[in-house]
């Protein structure tokens, strides 16, 4: 044990004088962002911004407007019109609109919902070439025929929403059934925590801003800063090369904690979000993402000196993700050869594992294999990206 | 002593995809001494000192910093060197001592150094700005400070003073003269300025299209032991030949493209003068006025390459 402190005098110097090298050049790096007040704005009130923007959206339920295209039928048609179902529930049963103002509905009907709030139906009588033309648009997207008395429901059986529409139309046409919801036993809304919009919301925008801060912060400071010749004239001096590199993940590592933890503050107040499983698989897990995506701005940006050029290569790692992982919305939905590729993307493997964390309750067990392939990703691309850094 | 020169380049060479910068310089710095690489643009000088700095590697030919190359030698090297690069942007917002400060830890240096080195390039009063509110002339002090923090034995000084107006430029060659006298610091500087070199530099090297055109003492490139002079005119009527030299005429015109101005170098003043007199009157050609001053640097590299080093 005691050779331990028989560390020679000067090794021991060398190590203090290296240490003291690698915290002036993270405290200049550190001043250099904290000192630009768009940083403020743009690092932190944004996120915060854009979770309450979008939180507020997706959590209260509002009403729910769906436009209805009635075809006008040729004029031997016309006089069947009365016959005719739709016309029969139209004029008996909507209300008819006597504003008479061009761009107007002519009937509506409003099925009240207490808990999911109202479906409002729109009804447009049009021609049906019109009525085609507002369907590509998407101003309508159910048109309805009358053929014989019967009606002809005319959509993109693609279109989930339109589905909807012709799933609720054809209930209140067909049987005329009350549709009123009141206080229906059958429907519970999900509004504990953890299955809401805003829970599914924040870990991905904490995720993606740990991306786009990661890509933006190294990437563009490096490329920048090689483009100054800064780093040119840093490498012109005894400096190590590394401590460079640490200084400004380190930096940007610290920035990226502060960030994430003041919008998970604000959702925690705000939304009363919870972390239901293990907060310092947590931490790790957010630790291994942010080593990923440090090693891939390291890579990306180790040879130009072109800030147009490194714009383009970032946006080509960053935008894809910002698109297929699931930040905003399910990436179930894609089609089903995909999946396997969109699950690897760094970007989802880190917002699918703290999602797990946050709404799951899981921990080291449910995580540790993304924690792995995350810090393993980084540590390649780091690596990668040293060797072929370019420093002049 | 195994090697007196703190410089050392033998026959180097180096060439980018579609031009060949440096042809086969060579050239030998004693302790102490300040040079000028002078040359017009896209002569190769920052090529060549960036071969020095160890930025550029040359496709052949060798380079020795106090005896040493660069393989394998880059950390100690560096503490030797003091560099100022061309053009350099240092981070926006530190300010003046932040910056230092910086680069003092790089050497271990503490802040009395990074004090003293702002009293130097006399950046006292904007210590705390930040880089990017600094003037040109400040910024490329605050570059020269950089430069000098380590109290480096070779200062290389690319263009230091380029851009800069004439009091901002007055202020670095102040600096500048002030190490020079204080002494054990070589310098290489490169410049297009002719003045920098004749008020800075002991020795003067002109390079041009990658090669070595003269070097030496300035006394010695101007031929000052020959008392050469030259005469500047111009003239009120007629117009001189395109080209005027012959076996009658111990000097030869050069004549601006204007067609009514005029160079004449004159070895021997007293005698060629009334031969240049009379030649203009045998021609009906009258002055408007003339002047009669010492050969500069400017007059050598127009008899080299037919330009002037600003062109």
């Amino acid at each position: 044990m005691i050779f331990l402190f028989h560390l020679q005098g000067g090794r021991l110097m060398n190590r203090i004088v290296r240490f003291n090298q690698l915290w002036r050049l993270t405290i200049a790096l550190l001043l250099e962002i904290i000192r630009e007040p768009g940083v403020l704005f743009w690092g932190i009130l944004f996120p915060i911004l854009m979770s309450l923007g979008l939180g507020i959206a997706f959590t209260k339920k509002t009403d729910v407007i769906r436009k209805v295209a009635v075809v006008e039928q040729n004029e031997s048609q016309v006089t069947k019109r009365d016959t005719g179902a739709i016309y029969k529930f139209l004029n008996s049963r909507c209300e008819l609109n006597t504003s008479g103002k061009a761009d107007s509905y002519n009937w509506k009907y409003t099925i009240k919902d207490e808990k999911l709030g109202n479906s409002i139906f729109l009804f447009y009588k049009m021609e049906q070439e019109e009525a085609m033309k507002l369907l590509k648009r998407g101003t309508v997207n159910v048109l309805l025929i009358n053929k014989n008395g019967a009606t002809e429901y005319h959509f993109d059986p693609m279109n989930p929403d339109a589905q909807l529409t012709y799933l609720k139309l054809s209930g209140i046409l067909g049987t005329g059934m009350t549709s009123d919801v009141k206080g229906s036993g059958e429907i519970r809304p999900l509004t504990v925590t953890g299955t809401r919009y805003i829970d599914f919301l924040v870990p991905g925008l904490i995720t993606m801003g740990v991306m786009m801060s990661s890509m933006w912060g190294i990437s563009y400071g490096i490329i920048e800063k090689r483009s100054k010749k800064l780093l040119r004239r840093l490498v012109a001096t005894p400096m190590k090369k590394s401590h460079f590199l640490i200084a400004l993940i380190t930096v940007r590592l610290l920035m990226n904690f502060i960030e994430s933890l003041v919008l998970f503050l604000f959702a925690l107040i705000a939304f009363k979000l919870k972390i239901q499983g293990d907060i310092s698989s947590l931490i790790v897990m957010f630790l291994a993402g942010n080593i990923a995506f440090a090693g891939i701005a390291v890579f990306v940006s180790s040879h130009t000196s072109n800030t147009e050029v490194g714009n383009g290569l970032i946006n080509f790692v960053v935008f894809p993700m910002t698109v297929l992982s699931g930040i905003f919305f399910s990436y179930q939905n894609f089609p089903d050869w995909s999946l396997p590729v969109i699950r690897n993307l760094p970007l989802t493997m880190m917002t699918d594992g703290i999602r797990s964390i946050f709404n799951e309750g899981a921990g080291y067990a449910e995580v540790a294999f993304p924690i792995v392939i995350l810090t393993f990703t980084g540590i390649v691309f780091f690596f990668a990206g040293l060797k072929i850094f370019k420093w002049h | 002593m195994a090697n007196q020169f703190v410089i050392e380049a033998k026959n180097v060479w180096k060439s980018f995809k579609t031009v060949q910068a440096v042809k086969g310089v060579d050239i030998k710095i004693p302790e102490g001494q300040f040079v000028a690489l002078l040359g017009p643009n896209g002569a190769g000088k920052t090529t060549f000192v960036e071969m020095i700095e160890g930025i550029q590697k040359p496709d052949c030919g060798e380079i020795t910093i106090m005896g040493k190359t660069w393989k394998g030698n880059e950390d100690e090297l560096h503490r030797f060197l003091g560099i100022s690069l061309q053009e350099t942007l240092f981070i926006d917002k530190l300010n003046v001592f932040e910056t230092l400060d910086l680069f003092a830890s790089f050497f271990d240096l503490g802040k009395q150094k990074v004090n003293e080195i702002i009293e130097i390039v006399g950046l006292e009063e904007k210590r705390k700005s930040y880089v990017v509110n600094l003037s040109g002339g400040q910024r490329q002090r605050l570059a020269l400070g950089v430069s000098l923090i380590n109290d480096p034995k070779i200062l290389l000084l690319d263009e230091p003073t380029t851009g800069l107006d004439p009091n901002a430029r007055r202020e670095i060659w102040e600096i500048l003269q002030r190490l020079k006298d204080k002494a054990g610091t070589s310098m290489i500087l490169t410049t297009h300025y002719m003045e920098e070199a004749e008020n800075l530099c002991d020795y003067i090297i002109i390079l041009d299209n990658g090669k070595i055109l003269k070097e030496g003492t300035l006394s010695q490139l101007l031929d000052e032991d020959t008392n050469q002079k030259v005469i500047e005119f111009t003239t009120e009527k007629g117009v001189l030949p395109e080209d005027a030299h012959g076996p009658d005429l111990p000097f030869s015109i050069r004549r601006e493209p204007t067609g009514n101005k005029g160079y004449v170098t004159l070895t021997n003043f007293e005698s060629d003068l009334p031969v240049f007199m009379s030649y203009l009157k045998s021609r009906n050609i009258s002055l408007r006025n003339m002047e009669c001053r010492r050969k500069t640097l400017d007059d050598l590299f127009v008899s080299l390459t037919g330009r002037k080093i600003d062109e």
